[in-house]
């Protein structure tokens, strides 16, 4: 079983690196230099370069913003966390924790309610596209630890969403 | 300086501040029926008569039931000093007068008595002692004797708050005198704190920490320090409230998906899950007999106030209209409850009286939340904003006398008056 494990998850950095080599090769001019400097020399590491680090991907967008009172993922914004549930599946030992939060309007606990809401709608939305559920986690902040510290709607955009914070 | 602003308090006009060296208290406004009371400097110890005036001054000031009577240089320590007539003359119907000392072990005594200026008698005399660092809470215990007695209500200036103080990314859970000063920190670290909850017999806080990376609810001694983890689930556990008995507490758990409302008692054991919406059900209170739960809940399409039997039955709304709800909170005597209630972008501290379901604003629309009714229900304790900080601040249930606490350094968040006399 073990085995099994370890070759999957090998056959899945392979393939990782694999999708990762197109965005590169479509847009040579982007950093080929320092790419090259750093893993031309170390080979071994070269192999498991993570789409994660691949600041180019879709999976580099870690955050989802809402509107107010709002706790279902913007349309616009399915995409990525239907990529991250992509990577997920094909990765089973990434482990990441959700983190909701809500601008501070509304009283406290019904924004800590709220938070874990939107983390909670996340979770679904990256065990639709695959991810499985001991992958994934979910907390909220509400309004607590605010991004943003105004008292606008500058502020309050910044502080309405959900984090994904990959364990390292 | 106190000459000045004691004019300011008499006429009433504009706010006056006092300032203190933790704290400066901002009172404007004035109760409809004011009763005209007078302070006579107490003798003995002047500098402990000056501290301790103050207090009672402050203290009956922001109740909003008095109008401080200026005691035009007359100085009375005795009945037998008194001249009746004069002082109705000056239009007040209550004088208090004294004598202060410090006794042969260092602490402090108060004689005191109350006149009935119109009747021309004693309303009451009594001999108050505390510790020598112990001047406010003297000061708060005359307020007291003076408040019921001329009321008829017992008094609220010697109970205690709770609130968290926010400073950067400091967390202190504070418990502070009903105005604000002589805090203690109960607990402080770099996580946020939420929701302190007092136990009925105001010995107990429970509260929300994010210490360990979310939401778990903490039970704490406020005089032992010593604290228990009530609940620690997956997700989030929060918003916890005691029962008036004491042994157990409503709370929110999100471990069987939204936030639901659960019971669990004070020991942590036999969880029961109460509410079965889907929806987020939120800031449990239970009614003053232990029988009915206050809630928020978004099940409705928008945030509103839910009321729901212990025993078992219907779940029925009682807030309507425009805006949504959050944040109830019952009044000692049950038949009414304080909330937030929000509409065109504001902010407004609301009572609603159960038998009439109509809701009254007491205060101007801004960023008013988190409010809970003094032990008496006469006063309402919220956090506020001004000059860009959170504080504390306090109106009469009538909404008329409003009362700004201006504390150090930070934010004042999350305010709980104690309900424990």
């Amino acid at each position: 079983m073990k085995k099994l494990v370890i070759s999957v998850v090998l056959v899945n950095l392979l393939a990782a690196c694999a999708s990762q080599k197109a965005p590169e090769a479509a847009a040579p001019a982007a950093a080929p230099a320092s790419v090259a400097a750093v893993t031309a020399p170390v080979v071994e590491k070269a192999v498991v370069v993570d789409p994660l680090n691949d600041a180019t991907s879709i999976l580099a967008k870690r955050s989802v913003y809402y509107a107010l009172d709002v706790d279902a993922v913007a349309a616009a914004d399915k995409p990525v966390i239907a990529a991250h549930g992509k990577y997920l599946s094909e990765n089973p030992s990434r482990k990441v924790e959700l983190a909701g939060y809500a601008d501070e309007r509304g009283s406290t606990e019904y924004n800590l309610a709220l938070g874990q809401r939107r983390a909670d709608g996340v979770k679904k939305l990256l065990e639709l596209s695959g991810a499985k559920a001991a992958q994934v986690s979910s907390v909220s902040f509400g309004e607590e630890k605010p991004k943003a510290a105004g008292h606008d709607e500058a502020a309050w955009s910044q502080n309405r969403r959900t984090d994904l914070n990959y364990a390292k | 300086m106190l000459k000045v602003l004691k004019m300011l308090f008499l006429f009433g006009l504009l706010p006056a501040a006092v300032a203190h060296a933790e704290m400066s208290i901002e009172i404007v406004g004035a109760g409809e029926h004011q009763i005209p009371v007078a302070l006579a400097p107490l003798g003995g110890d002047a500098k402990l008569a000056v501290a301790i005036n103050e207090v009672v001054v402050a203290d009956l000031q922001r109740s909003g039931l008095f109008r401080i009577v200026d005691n035009a240089g007359k100085t009375p320590h005795e009945p037998s000093e008194v001249s009746y007539p004069e002082w109705q003359a000056m239009g007040a119907e209550a004088l208090s007068i004294g004598v202060v000392e410090i006794l042969e072990d260092g602490r402090i005594s108060v004689k005191l008595r109350l006149l009935d200026v119109l009747k021309k008698s004693p309303l009451l005399g009594e001999v108050l002692s505390a510790k020598e660092t112990q001047t406010r809470q003297i000061g708060h215990r005359i307020a007291d004797l003076i408040y019921e007695k001329l009321t008829g209500d017992k008094g609220v200036f010697s109970t205690r708050i709770a609130y968290v103080n926010r400073l950067g990314e400091k967390y202190r859970l504070v418990v502070a005198d009903s105005d604000g000063y002589n805090e203690q920190t109960v607990l402080a670290q770099n996580e946020p704190i939420m929701s302190p909850a007092w136990s009925a017999d105001g010995s107990r806080l429970a509260y929300v920490s994010f210490e360990t990376g979310h939401a778990v609810v903490f039970v704490q001694s406020v005089f032992t320090k010593q604290r228990t983890v009530l609940a620690d689930f997956r997700g989030s556990n929060s918003a916890p409230t005691w029962s008036p008995d004491g042994k157990q507490l409503a709370m929110v758990l999100t471990r069987d998906g939204s936030s639901q409302l659960y019971l669990i008692n004070a020991d942590g054991s036999a969880i029961k899950r109460m509410t079965f919406s889907g929806a987020i059900d939120t800031e449990p209170c239970f009614s003053p007999d232990g029988q009915n739960l206050l809630f928020t809940s978004d099940r409705g399409g928008s945030a509103q106030i839910y009321r729901m039997p212990l025993a078992g039955g219907l779940e029925q709304r009682v807030t309507f209209g425009e805006g949504t709800n959050y944040s109830p909170r019952y009044s000692p005597d049950g038949k009414s409850m304080v909330l937030v209630h929000r509409a065109n972008g504001q902010f407004y501290i609301a009572t609603q009286d159960f038998q009439s379901g109509q809701m009254q604003l007491v205060t101007d629309g801004g960023w008013h939340k988190k409010p809970s009714f003094a032990p008496n229900g006469k006063m309402i304790l919220f956090a506020s904003e001004a000059r860009g900080r959170g504080i504390l601040a306090s109106v009469s249930s009538d909404g008329r006398v409003k009362q700004h606490m201006f504390t150090q350094t930070g934010d004042a968040r999350e305010p709980m008056w104690n309900p424990h006399f």
